[in-house]
């Protein structure tokens, strides 16, 4: 451990993020809330490949011939990718809550398992 | 203009105040149970988050978020809350095993985040191995973050388009509905609305102008096949927005918009094809030419504008999807 | 003559960032809808606009300069159209602004 808090606070605050985000999912009944907590989870995640690229003094990854200091453009990459499948997620996450809202007409999770068990309990009444 | 000014104190500082905001905006979000609130808290954070990747170099990257994650998750969120149309419920039971399992995941994670590398330091093994050979300029495409996603990682770029794809033809699937034609009210229309008729005639050629530009400019600056799609699609979104989903519908008609959907992952796959018939590899663009290095930027500029085409499609089809949703609810109620 | 450049490109940053302040401040403080989106818009446009020519009169005669420019009218372009929608949308939704008691 090299440093001390005030060199890891990136670190320390994309973690409080993180863990925000899975709290939001895992507290939360609302199926909208679980998503926005699912993609603050994600958007946590890509300050923390792209935190560690950056060099003081740097600029960003455009080769130029005034600067020879550039940031790390590998990380840059990857959350690029990871961006648009995080809204490709979110995209089709949504299309199934509005699908779930018309079949039983709430978003709570609660009342969509108490929906569930009622049925199962009709089901198993019949045969 | 050459003097660096700042250094790391108030690089750093700026870092942190942002990163603060953030966590405060999270808490808030947390706590909130009106969802458009919520909505709206998560647009403010993706918004900061570019922000603070414009702080930390990574330009391209906070483009893209800029664009995707606070534009169009946003008018996605608001989308879907319009056809569900609730509000959050007062929790049945005390969330403690949550809030356990959180703490104790954050002081675990904490714990390992102490041994990484300081912040911008300039000895960290990531600086050491690949990322120089990737700065040597072996495409001669000024933006690295351009060359790496085209050349060097083009299978990666390649997969992501076809989960692009999938996630539209999945919205495809789950939203559609049988009923065809329906001749309904023209919905969310604001055409009479003198002011905002004037602006967005002005405004909307200048967007579709803006996209094209980021999408021919990515190799020379921030830009590329994603923001561009995106940017073109909030160009359609915001015309249909003003003059109504049915005439949007009729200058971007939906079979255009499906077949854009699948012509951007063709054509990505066809550049690759096309270097297997000319006897190198699959997505191999050096021999796609006489001169290799032309041929990077050859298989570099096709294989971008496959992927701005497959996103601009998708984007556009999801909006269409969800608003034509809500537009045939109104009609039945 | 570069130091009297900094310096007044100082304070138009120190005033755009008062400006946007004072609108978030309004935000918080007026007492009903249309106010305070009177107040947001008002002062924040004036913040960003004060912001960029501080950051255009850093950037001396350049090709920066002309992307600065053309950022100011777009926001000058935007930011009030999004204003006016807003507040127009919420007309029609029905929010009544709070008016005065009249004198009896």
């Amino acid at each position: 451990m090299s440093g001390g808090v005030v060199e890891h606070f990136t670190y320390i605050v994309t973690v409080f993020l993180m863990v925000a985000g899975l709290y939001i999912v895992m507290a939360r009944g609302n199926l909208i809330k679980k998503l926005v907590g699912l993609s603050v989870f994600q958007t946590s995640v890509y300050l923390l490949y792209v935190a560690p690229g950056k060099l003081i003094g740097g600029t960003a990854p455009i080769l130029a011939p005034q600067y020879t200091v550039y940031s790390n453009p590998l990380p840059h990459v990857l959350i690029l990718t990871a961006i648009v499948v995080g809204v490709a997620t979110l995209a089709l996450g949504l299309a199934l809550t509005v699908r779930i809202k018309e079949t039983y007409g709430t978003i709570e999770e609660d009342e969509i398992t108490a929906a569930d068990n009622a049925v199962q309990d009709a089901e198993d009444a019949h045969s | 203009m050459g003097r660096p000014f700042g250094g790391i104190v108030i690089e750093t500082l700026i870092v942190n105040v942002l990163l603060v905001l953030m966590a405060f905006a999270v808490l808030v979000l947390a706590r909130t149970r009106n969802l458009f609130a919520v909505v709206v808290l998560s647009g403010i954070y993706s918004f900061l988050m570019a922000t603070i990747l414009v702080a930390l170099d990574a330009v391209d990257v906070a483009m893209t978020e800029a664009a995707v994650g606070a534009g169009v998750s946003t008018v996605l969120l608001l989308g879907a809350l319009h056809l569900c149309k609730s509000e959050e419920a007062r929790p049945a039971h005390r969330p403690w095993l949550p809030l356990l399992l959180s703490l104790a995941t954050a002081g675990l994670l904490i714990y390992g985040a102490m041994g990484l590398p300081d912040f911008a330091d300039p000895n960290a093994p990531i600086h050491q191995h690949v990322a120089p050979r990737y700065l040597q300029n072996e495409v001669d495409v000024p933006n690295v973050v351009t060359a790496v996603l085209a050349s060097f990682r083009g299978f990666d770029t390649l997969g992501e388009t076809v989960v692009v794809f999938t996630a539209g033809a999945g919205i495809i699937a789950l939203l559609r509905r049988r009923k065809h034609k329906e001749k309904g009210r023209e919905g969310i229309a604001m055409r009479d609305d003198l002011v905002l008729l004037v602006v967005g005639k002005l405004l909307i050629p200048f967007i579709l102008l803006f996209a094209l530009y980021v999408q021919f400019h990515g190799d020379f600056g921030p830009g590329g096949g994603f923001q561009a799609g995106t940017i073109f699609a909030a160009g359609i979104v915001f015309y249909a927005i003003i003059f109504g989903l049915d005439k949007a519908r009729r200058v971007v008609p939906d079979r255009l918009v499906e077949t854009l959907l699948a012509a951007g992952v063709l054509l990505f796959i066809g550049v690759g094809v096309a270097g297997l018939l000319l006897g190198g590899n699959f997505l191999d663009y050096f021999v796609l030419d006489k001169d290799p290095i032309h041929g990077q930027h050859r298989g570099i500029f096709w294989v971008e504008a496959g992927v701005g085409i497959t996103v601009s499609g998708v984007m556009l089809k999801i909006f269409y999807m969800f608003a034509s949703r809500g537009q045939r609810e109104g009609n039945e109620e | 003559m570069s130091v009297i450049i900094d310096i007044l490109s100082g304070l138009c940053l120190l005033a755009g960032a008062i400006f946007s302040l004072i609108g978030a401040w309004g935000l918080l403080r007026m007492p009903d809808f249309y106010t305070r989106v009177h107040a947001a818009s008002v002062l924040e446009t004036l913040g960003a606009g004060f912001i960029l020519l501080g950051l255009m009169l850093q950037a001396g005669l350049t090709l920066v300069t002309v992307k600065l420019l053309i950022i100011g009218i777009l926001i000058y372009f935007a930011s009030p159209t999004a204003s006016h929608a807003l507040a127009r949308a919420a007309m029609v939704r029905g929010i009544k602004p709070l008016l005065a008691k009249p004198e009896e």
